[in-house]
């Protein structure tokens, strides 16, 4: 008998647990016992609600009462308040950052009104720990039908009528690669969950598995039905130790139940997934490079064809998906393809996730409709730029990607209008940047990752990068010249066309992009000296302007070496010995006073 | 354990279902426990855990509890609030264990307001 009245959904993803969610939760457990409401109330560990920043993040269930940044410290008064005398506290619930109102519900915070749930449909509701929670979400019924319904070529119809792409970066429709994999001839074949998420700043991937495990392993069992595979194997990273902790919890649940392991549900197929943890290089996340790495080689691509669908890992027809490409499996086949595919675009349908981060107000995870303006997405879902300052520009896809500048926020979430613009879709990172960024030390950035993640088998990716890093670091050292603008843009035409694998073909990305839409920036700095956005170091006096200065000593209270000397109604000064140029001063002073 | 067969599945399903209602839906009916301070001097813990007994044991999962604060009626505590769907919500006064179950077998479960229970229509 469930005589539970209230359900606390405590987050127990990564985010939280960093922030303190297991402190809070054995502070929730004793003083709930303490005040005799052990029995009514329980309290569940969930996966990640998506709004890590302001974590450890708890909803109130059935009243749909949101808190954000928990401390052990609260739980007393929490407990005694809210559960015991039904007086919500109010100081814990969620601020919006322009109006500093406060929102009770969650349903009403705007992060998570205009989200579309689909692919995380079951986050913060349902402990990943207990099977039995996702099955009462439908889950394995997916895969029953699949199973016991279904033909091969049904399951791959089905997928096809989706029009589900691929949400690994490239966007293949996802049923014809199983149509492939399913017509290559062999009795041996894979399914392979691509869980590597090597794209810095990404962690949807992590989340779905955290969140909810069996929506992956459902996923894997229609795939391995529709191209008739025995086995398969997640590929995640060692970095990801709570996924990988969950998804083996997952396996063991699923092979007791049966859905996992010989004759699955009585219907004479047979199908297991075993975890293999990569190391964490990002070109083992190139499918590839991949299976070599699940073979124990080194982890290097090779050149397709021949593609997997026909020789893929040990030389078998394979599929390899990513992980938010399977969570939406087992609802497409229970729902039917033409239920997806009912939102989104002409060519992008469903729904994506994003990983919002920078100068943004609202960091998180957030799902939303494929076709969904950036701006909606940047403004009213993250909540617009924080400081009051400028928004410049949204870099999409991580590594890979582009920049998108303001006037063209307008754009689409679609494939196709992303690409049209300069940027990809990629596996969903979303990168806003404001007026203090500078777009040459950006692309500067990125180079320097990608040259670092080069396997360094094809000269065109592995040189050219390193050029480009050099370049790069030239202009912004101060050093560029005019003809430099030239051969950046020259080289990254060659590395594109000239590159083995995907890592090679979109490592230019940032720098095009930037040229694109900012080559005035690259101007400033090669013909003027100067980096508009005060971030180039070499390129700064760290000198006051006194007739800028108004006196407000903001940059003295700042600097963590003491040089600056100020006093009160006095323009402040820069003492250059004592500076370590830690551009503090830079982002404090309001009235742009410091060169 | 021995291996599922789709009922059985269904039947997983239907008991784990129970089990996480609280999270999805809100309930059709909603029953408020006013418990300020004086509330629970005056017994509404006692009120709020036979009502949740009784729910667990109709095996009810459209009924939603609410701990709520004092309505400011000391006079008259525990007061419980009652609102089904779509009709006006009930304020029941001076509530204990027997006449919570009175007012759950009787007004939620048939739909009976007690009026002799009862304080006013809100
Ligand atoms: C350098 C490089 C890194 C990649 N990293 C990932 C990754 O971390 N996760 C992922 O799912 N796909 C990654 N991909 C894409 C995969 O190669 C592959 O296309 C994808 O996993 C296929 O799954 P999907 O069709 O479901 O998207 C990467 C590709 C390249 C070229
Ligand atoms: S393009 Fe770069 S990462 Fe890809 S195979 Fe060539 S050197 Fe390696
Ligand atoms: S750059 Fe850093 S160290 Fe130098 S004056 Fe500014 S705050 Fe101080
Ligand atoms: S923060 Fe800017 S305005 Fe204020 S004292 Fe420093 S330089 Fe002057
Ligand atoms: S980990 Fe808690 S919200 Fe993401
Ligand atoms: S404390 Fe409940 S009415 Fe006063």
């Amino acid at each position: 008998m469930n005589k539970i009245r209230t359900e606390l959904l405590l987050c127990g993803g990564t985010g939280c647990h960093s922030t303190g969610s297991i402190k809070v939760r054995d502070a929730l457990k004793n003083e709930l016992d303490k005040q005799g409401l052990g029995k009514e109330i329980k309290i569940v560990e969930t996966g990640c609600n998506g709004f890590c920043a302001v974590g450890p993040v708890m909803l109130v269930q059935p009243e749909g009462i949101f808190y954000q940044k928990l401390a052990e410290k609260d739980v007393p008064e929490l407990v005694e308040e809210h559960f015991l005398k039904g007086r919500p506290v109010k100081r814990l619930f969620y601020k919006e950052s322009a109006s500093k109102e406060m929102i009770p519900q969650m349903h009403d915070i705007p992060f998570f009104a205009h989200q579309e749930l689909r692919t995380m449909r079951n986050k913060g509701i349902i402990d990943p720990e207990v099977i039995d929670d996702y099955i009462a979400r439908d889950g394995y019924f997916g895969a029953a039908k699949a199973l016991t319904e279904m033909t091969p070529q049904q399951i791959i119809e089905e997928m096809k009528i989706s029009g589900l792409r691929g949400r690994g970066g490239a966007g293949f429709p996802t049923g014809m690669k199983w149509d492939f994999a399913s017509k290559s001839p062999g009795n041996v074949k894979y399914v392979l969950c691509n869980a590597d998420e090597g794209d810095p700043g990404a962690f949807m991937d992590r989340s779905i598995l955290e969140a909810d495990p069996h929506a992956v392993l459902e996923g894997m069992i229609i795939a391995a039905k529709a191209i008739n595979a025995t086995k398969g194997y997640i590929y995640a990273r060692t970095e990801y130790p709570l996924a990988i902790k969950r998804l083996e919890i997952a396996i063991a649940q699923a092979k007791e139940y049966g859905f996992l392991g010989d004759d699955i549900l009585g219907t004479g197929f047979s199908f297991d997934i075993e975890i293999y943890q990569g190391a964490g290089a990002f070109v083992c996340g190139e499918e590839t490079a991949l299976m070599r790495s699940i073979e124990g080689k080194r982890g290097m691509p090779r050149p397709r064809p021949p593609f997997p669908a026909h020789k893929g890992l040990w030389e078998k027809p394979t599929i390899l998906n990513n992980v938010e490409t399977l969570a939406n499996v087992a609802q497409i086949i229970l729902k039917g393809g033409k239920w997806y595919s009912s939102i989104g675009t002409e060519t992008s349908k469903g729904t994506k996730v994003f990983a919002i981060s920078g100068d943004v107000n609202n960091i998180g995870l957030v799902e939303v409709p494929m076709g969904t303006p950036l701006r909606t997405l940047i403004y009213d879902v993250g909540g617009g730029i924080p400081d009051k300052k400028k928004f410049k520009a949204v870099q999409l896809g991580g590594p890979s990607g582009g920049c998108i500048p303001e006037y063209l926020l307008d754009t689409l979430v679609d494939y196709e209008e992303i690409a049209k613009v300069g940027a990809i879709m990629g596996s969903g990172g979303v990168i806003v940047m404001d007026e203090s960024t500078c777009m040459v030390d950006m692309a500067r950035f990125f180079m320097d990752f990608i040259q670092d993640e080069s396997c360094g088998k094809c000269t065109p990716c592995r040189e050219g990068t390193k050029r480009l890093l050099e370049l790069l670091e030239k202009i912004c050292d101060g050093r560029g010249e005019l003809e430099d603008i030239d051969i950046l843009e020259e080289l990254s035409v060659t590395i594109k066309e000239a590159s083995l694998c995907g890592l090679g073909q979109t490592a230019p990305n940032p720098v095009l992009s930037t040229l694109r839409y900012f080559k005035d920036e690259y101007y400033a700095h090669i013909i003027d000296k100067k980096c508009p956005a005060k971030r180039c170091v070499a390129l700064l006096k760290f000198e006051v302007d006194p007739d800028k200065c108004k006196k407000c000593g903001l940059c003295f209270k700042a600097c963590p070496t003491e040089a600056i000397v100020w006093k009160k109604k006095e323009v402040a000064y820069i003492n250059k010995e004592k500076c370590v140029e830690c551009l503090t001063c830079f982002s404090k002073c309001k009235f742009d006073a410091i060169n | 354990m021995a291996k599922l067969s789709i009922q059985d599945l269904k039947k997983i399903k239907e008991n784990a279902a129970k089990g996480i209602s609280l999270r999805q839906e809100q309930g059709r009916i909603k029953v408020t426990v006013h418990m300020g301070t004086c509330g629970i001097a005056a017994g509404a813990r006692e009120v709020m855990s036979t009502l949740v007994e009784e729910i667990a044991q109709a095996d009810r999962q459209d009924i939603q509890v609410v701990a709520s604060s004092c309505m400011g009626m000391c006079s008259s505590e525990p007061n419980v609030t009652v609102q089904v769907e779509a009709e006006e919500p009930i304020i029941y006064q001076k509530m204990t264990a027997n006449k919570m179950r009175q007012v759950f077998k009787r007004h939620i479960l048939l739909g009976e307001v007690q009026t002799d229970f009862a304080l006013a229509k809100m």
